[in-house]
């Protein structure tokens, strides 16, 4: 009892401290705000679970008189979203996993050894995550057909992979910076090769760093448009972003179908955004604040 | 026996050479060899497309000049640049300044803030094309959330005694009016772009200087002072990120326009990323397209440039 009292009082004088300063109209702003930037996510959630007819006669602030799942057992059927998601997942673990390994390796080059072209090549990184894919768009294009894969997962595949190896190899070089050299260096008079050293002190030492990279670059190739419109034409080889684009050409009037599609397309990179949401936010900060 | 000792020794500078440039080359040659055949090389490709005439079908035929003389008399490349820049000044002023109060009110330990984060972060979670769907469907003139929300706003004023007619809010359409559209397509990526800036904002917060800050309270300094003289010179470097930040994903602004208007109606809300992707692949003009997507890296250069300077400086603080 008497040990809780201080602490308690020393709760209250802290958050009296915080507290101090904003506004209860600021708050109450704040609130609203947040409750609009929300609409849109709720307002697509209750009509996706609406039958259309119930949404004609009644329009959209009615009272619903019936929930029905419906517009989802139709989105993953007759319109194919089952078949969508699958392609997603099939273009973004391989990309995923290629580019965090492939960059692990670059950063470690890049931090390990100071040759003279390690700072032209991170610049070059550098420069590359702000490039507009609309330079790169007709030349892949053209690339891909040239390979034969054009039309195929690998075209999505190794766009994603070599594109996002910039941002990647960007983040992990300054994270592997913050480690002192010292660390390889007694490895190397212990006798270990450079890749022993990868492999067992540098690459564990990167995993924070990795899977802050892993959920953000999750999230930007399942997301990606662009890359599967130009390079996937056969409608079962789509990813389900160009897939749900695909279907409101066909279903141009059934929204309540698009909606509930557009919603279940959304669920893994939810998954991953509440389920590592200290990494992702990690992962989109620590290019910004750190150089 | 003196000139043996140093050809061996020179010999030995070479192995180590030579094996120092194969252990590199060993973590560098795959990633390197994908990124230069994937990323720099198209980059350059694009340049020499530009100068040419290409169908996709027979193989591009050099013009010089052309394209880049056609795109200064095109009327909707105009329509584009002017929408653009109408687009980088909206993003760096409307997310950036939402997204500052934001971070600077949430870094207060409100009640709840977490879930305050979410709510302004979740957009950003979302796919930019499904962002486009789902804002369609709001914009809808019959069956949209946006109308009917008007809708209602209308029968309590007509309820209350004004004379409005209810029916109408389902005329009012969103994306087919060439005044409208140009805003609601900007909407859902101000909605995207807002939660954003806060998180970078919010990040940046954490590394203001504690002291600095006491200090300055010592001196006085409360409220809209603080913020202006104190915190805000503080942030500079996150304000830099995030306008160019803002600036590069407005030129890279394709998936809601190219979703929800294709750049109509009738080029209000064409930007270049989209009418790149148009001329290239709807009107197999890839010449064409090859030189807006030139112009467009043109732009992003300058703005890379900042960033890039920045970086530098950065670097060098931390090798000093």
């Amino acid at each position: 009892m008497s040990l809780a009292q201080p602490a308690q009082a020393n709760k209250v004088a802290r958050e009296k401290k915080f507290r101090k300063g904003v506004h209860p109209a600021i708050i109450v702003i704040v609130w609203f705000f947040a409750l609009l930037w929300l609409v849109p996510i709720v307002g697509a959630f209750l009509t996706a679970f609406r039958t259309f007819d119930d949404l004609n006669e009644f329009g959209l602030f009615s009272i619903p008189r019936v929930f029905t799942l419906d517009n989802f057992t139709r989105a993953w059927n007759t319109a194919n979203l089952g078949q969508f998601m699958l392609n997603s997942f099939i273009i973004t673990i391989p990309s995923l996993t290629a580019c965090v390994l492939l960059s692990s390796m670059c950063a470690y080059a890049l931090v390990r050894f100071r040759f003279a072209l390690s700072r032209p090549l991170y610049m070059m990184f550098v420069a590359g995550l702000m490039l507009p894919f609309q330079m790169l768009l007709l030349p892949v294009f053209k690339l891909s057909d040239d390979l034969g894969i054009y039309n195929t997962y690998w075209s999505l595949i190794l766009i994603h992979t070599a594109f996002q190896l910039g941002f990647c190899s960007f983040v992990l070089r300054n994270f592997m910076r913050t480690v002192p050299p010292s660390l390889f260096e007694s490895a190397v008079i212990d006798g270990a090769t450079e890749w022993v050293i990868f492999r067992r002190i540098a690459f564990p030492l990167m995993l924070p760093g990795l899977a802050a990279l892993a959920t953000l670059e999750f999230t930007w190739i399942f997301n990606d448009f662009l890359w599967a419109l130009v390079l996937i034409q056969d409608t079962h080889l789509k990813p389900v972003t160009t897939g749900l684009a695909n279907l409101r050409g066909q279903f141009t009037t059934d929204y309540p179908l698009i909606v509930a599609g557009s919603l279940v397309a959304t669920i893994p990179t939810l998954i991953v955004f509440f389920g590592l949401q200290r990494y992702f936010i990690q992962g989109l900060t620590v290019g910004a604040t750190k150089g | 026996m003196a000139l043996a000792s140093r050809r061996t020794r020179s010999a030995n500078y070479q192995t180590l050479a030579l094996n120092r440039f194969l252990v590199i080359f060993s973590f560098l040659g795959i990633p390197l060899g994908l990124y230069l055949v994937w990323v720099l090389w198209p980059t350059l490709y694009t340049f020499y497309l530009s100068l040419t005439n290409w169908d996709s079908f027979t193989p591009p035929v050099f013009v010089g000049l052309q394209n880049y003389q056609y795109l200064i008399a095109d009327p909707e490349f105009q329509h584009a640049v002017i929408n653009n820049a109408l687009w980088i000044l909206v993003f760096i002023t409307v997310p950036t300044a939402a997204g500052l109060a934001l971070a600077t009110v949430l870094n207060n330990n409100l009640r709840f803030d977490r879930f305050l984060k979410v709510a302004y972060f979740l957009p950003m979670v979302i796919a930019p094309v499904i962002i486009a769907l789902i804002w369609s469907w709001i914009y809808l003139p019959q069956q949209g959330l946006l109308n009917a929300f008007i809708n209602q706003v209308l029968r309590l004023l007509q309820a209350i005694g004004f004379n409005v007619d209810p029916k109408s809010a389902y005329s009012i359409g969103w994306l087919g009016d060439p005044n409208l559209a140009l805003i609601a397509v900007m909407a859902p990526a101000v909605w995207r772009q807002t939660g954003y800036v806060m998180i970078l904002y919010l990040a940046g917060l954490k590394t203001v200087d504690a002291e600095v800050v006491e200090a300055a309270k010592m001196d006085g300094a409360t409220g809209w002072t603080m913020f202006r003289y104190v915190i805000f010179p503080m942030l500079s470097p996150v304000t830099t990120i995030v306008v160019v930040v803002s600036i590069i994903d407005s030129l890279r602004s394709f998936d809601i326009v190219n979703v929800m208007t294709k750049g109509g109606p009738v080029s209000a809300t064409e930007v270049l990323a989209n009418y790149m992707y148009v001329k290239s692949f709807d009107d197999n003009r890839l010449g064409y397209g090859a030189a807006i997507a030139v112009v467009l890296f043109g732009f992003a250069l300058i703005f890379v440039m900042m960033y890039l300077r920045q970086v530098m400086a950065q670097e060098d603080e931390g090798t000093a």
